[in-house]
């Protein structure tokens, strides 16, 4: 198709749920369960939902880091589930990944420098001098020091350490990057910095970003569009300032109804949700979200409402525009 | 940027590699007892090795008119034993044997274990159930057993010996390191790996294995001390070293007819397996505070 980086197509996602020796296969969850999206070049495409609703194993099957039980993603016209693993290996220096837990992401036992020399050395880019001038770039794009490069992790904090992440995934020079809540683990004092650093990167090197997110404040600021996850599936995508504006399923009006509002003026009625999100080992038939949606119609327990585009660039799932 | 690549001093490859050597030598060298316990170490190691220029005696040339002599008389700074072979000799060269099948008996269970640990933990699924029933099976033995069996199978000697307790410690460095790589596959640097195409191989070897160097060093040193001695006890039974090698567990062995009259015949080599093991132990947990960087100050 024309001018998407990257399109998803129906992918789906299903974990086996093992329990014991004896039983093999007792049920699944279904941890992404038909998810359709494309991102165009150059803008970032947020996704948001509660916890556990897939939003992170979408991210990993975009990357081809867990395989799909059905789908395509096309990377540039390429259908990446049909790529060999070289041809892959090829691929993921186009596709980077940085991760929410800033702890757990760097190997403790590298010092800095290894850790974004690390993906030149897997490619076998340069020799061990330029890959170390590399490394004082990426070190200074991302605001630290080339004497940083002789420390290990355990010696920085947590917005540190996102920026060291941050360094290794742009060392290839990447066209997509998944970041999947990137600023979630950090102070909120430091969490505007590193966003504005992923703003400021993704001018400068042309990025395309995922930006994963459970809530629709940080994803607002960084978001050409948004998609809103309910249990594995996508229940609206939208230009975000249209969706901020006037969304339209009931599950991101109450998303939305939770983030503050800066302008006093402005009265927005806050929705409270009622009830726990449902198993994604059992979802709800008919809509899934029917069981907590304020605005439940008889028609929403029996029939799955599809994604369908409602106008221009806005699709939503739900009976009520249907 | 490319201009200037000539003049700039190239780093020696590797100068990261010995910073870090150096930095764990440094923090290993704050704990005193890790030290005391290194130094006893080598000096075992150097008196064994230098035996035959530390004494004039030969540790096989038995003197029968001067069995049993004790410590200090006749020339024996720690006596003679039954065959009136003088004690500190035989301690000497002893130490060769006792404390080199420690190390080589560690060495061969930790290759093993590590390779069986991190295969089973990393790919899981099939590897892993083959893997680990088959150490189930090892540990299921009581290990006494277990080393007998395998002597039985080998016959008694003391390279059966070293093999037979080295394959006793394999299950436990196995599950050690697969219970660390369970952890660890999880984790998101692993997955940082795969997202930047690094093969299996390399994400074992450079970023798994490294990761579960600090609880296997810590295990192995303890358990150089703890395979010296299941060596002299295999000795002590019979099944090992066979006299009249000069090895401690003989030593001690063949002392205890004599417990009553010429208590040092086995005491002395009783003492050095104490104090080995107990250095060992020392410099064990030193290591292990070293190699932790996050308890660096
Ligand atoms: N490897 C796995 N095996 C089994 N179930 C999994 C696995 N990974 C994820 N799941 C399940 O899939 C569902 C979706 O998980 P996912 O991590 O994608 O959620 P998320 O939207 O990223 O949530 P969060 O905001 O907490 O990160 C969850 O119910 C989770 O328990
Ligand atoms: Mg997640």
């Amino acid at each position: 198709m024309s001018g998407a980086l990257l399109e998803v197509k129906d992918v789906k996602k299903h974990f086996p749920i093992k329990r014991g020796l004896m039983s093999k296969n007792a049920g699944c969850i279904k941890a992404v369960d038909g998810v359709s999206f494309s991102v165009h070049k150059g803008e970032t495409l947020g996704l948001v939902g509660e916890s556990g609703c897939g939003k992170s194993t979408t991210g990993r099957l975009v990357l081809r880091l867990l395989e799909p039980t059905s789908g395509e993603v096309l990377f540039e016209d390429k259908n990446i589930y049909r790529l060999s693993f070289n041809q892959m290996r090829q691929l993921r220096r186009d596709m980077q990944i940085i991760f929410q837990d800033p702890y757990a992401s760097l190997n403790p036992r590298l010092t800095v420098e290894d850790i974004i020399i690390e993906p030149l050395v897997i490619h076998g880019i340069g020799d061990s001098h330029s890959r170390r001038q590399r490394v004082k770039e990426m070190l200074d794009l991302v605001g630290l020091s080339s004497y940083h490069g002789s420390r290990y992790p355990h010696e920085f904090s947590g917005g540190q350490r996102q920026r060291i992440g941050i360094a290794r995934a742009l060392a290839l020079n990447p066209k997509l990057i998944v970041c999947d809540e990137p600023v979630s683990a950090l102070d909120v004092s430091i969490q505007s910095q590193v966003l504005n650093l992923l703003m400021q990167l993704q001018d400068m090197l042309k990025l395309t970003y995922i930006f994963i997110a459970h809530g629709l404040n940080v994803v607002k600021h960084v978001s050409d569009r948004v998609g809103v996850m309910y249990l594995g599936k996508i229940v609206e995508i939208a230009d975000s300032e249209e969706l901020y504006r006037n969304a339209m399923h009931p599950y991101s009006q109450a998303l939305l109804s939770a983030v503050p509002v800066p302008d006093p003026e402005i009265k927005r009625e806050r929705i409270i949700l009622t009830g726990d999100v449902p198993s994604p080992a059992n979802p709800p038939t008919g809509c899934r979200f029917h069981t907590r949606c304020p605005q439940c119609m008889d028609i929403c327990r029996l029939e799955e409402p599809a994604l369908r585009p409602v106008s221009d660039k806005y699709m939503v799932a739900c009976h009520k525009y249907q | 940027m490319s201009s200037t690549g000539s003049e700039i001093a190239v780093k020696p490859q590797g100068t990261a590699q010995r910073t870090k050597t150096r930095e764990l030598w440094r923090r290993l060298k704050k704990d005193k007892f890790a030290v005391a316990g290194g130094i006893v170490l080598l000096t075992v190691i150097i008196l064994g090795i230098a035996a035959p220029l530390l004494t004039s005696y030969n540790p096989y040339d038995a003197v029968l008119d001067q069995r049993l002599l004790p410590p200090g008389t006749g020339g024996h700074l720690l006596g003679t034993d039954q065959m009136g072979r003088d004690l500190l000799t035989r301690l000497f060269y002893g130490a060769r044997i006792s404390v080199m099948v420690g190390f080589v008996a560690v060495a061969i269970a930790l290759f093993f274990g590590i390779i069986v640990g991190l295969f089973a933990g990393y790919y899981g699924g099939l590897v892993d159930t083959i893997f680990m029933r088959g150490i189930d099976i090892l540990m299921a033995f009581p290990y006494v057993l277990l080393a007998i069996a395998i002597i039985a199978a080998l016959g008694p000697g003391l390279f059966q010996a070293m093999i037979a307790i080295a394959i006793v410690g394999i299950p436990y460095y196995a599950r050690i390191v697969r219970g660390t790589v369970l952890s660890l596959r999880e984790k998101e640097f692993v997955e940082a790996e795969k997202a930047l195409g690094a093969g299996n191989l390399r994400i074992i070897f450079k970023h798994i294995l490294p990761n579960t160097m600090a609880p296997i060093i810590v295990a192995a040193t303890l358990d150089v001390g703890w395979m010296i001695i299941a060596a002299a006890g295999l000795s002590f039974l019979g099944l090992g070293a066979q006299p009249p090698t000069a090895e401690w567990g003989v030593m001690l062995s063949e002392g205890r007819n004599f417990l009553r009259v010429a208590p040092w015949v086995s005491i002395f080599p009783g003492l050095c397996i104490f104090i080995v093991v107990l250095s060992l132990n020392l410099l064990g947990d030193g290591l292990r505070d070293a190699l932790d960087p996050r308890l660096k100050e």
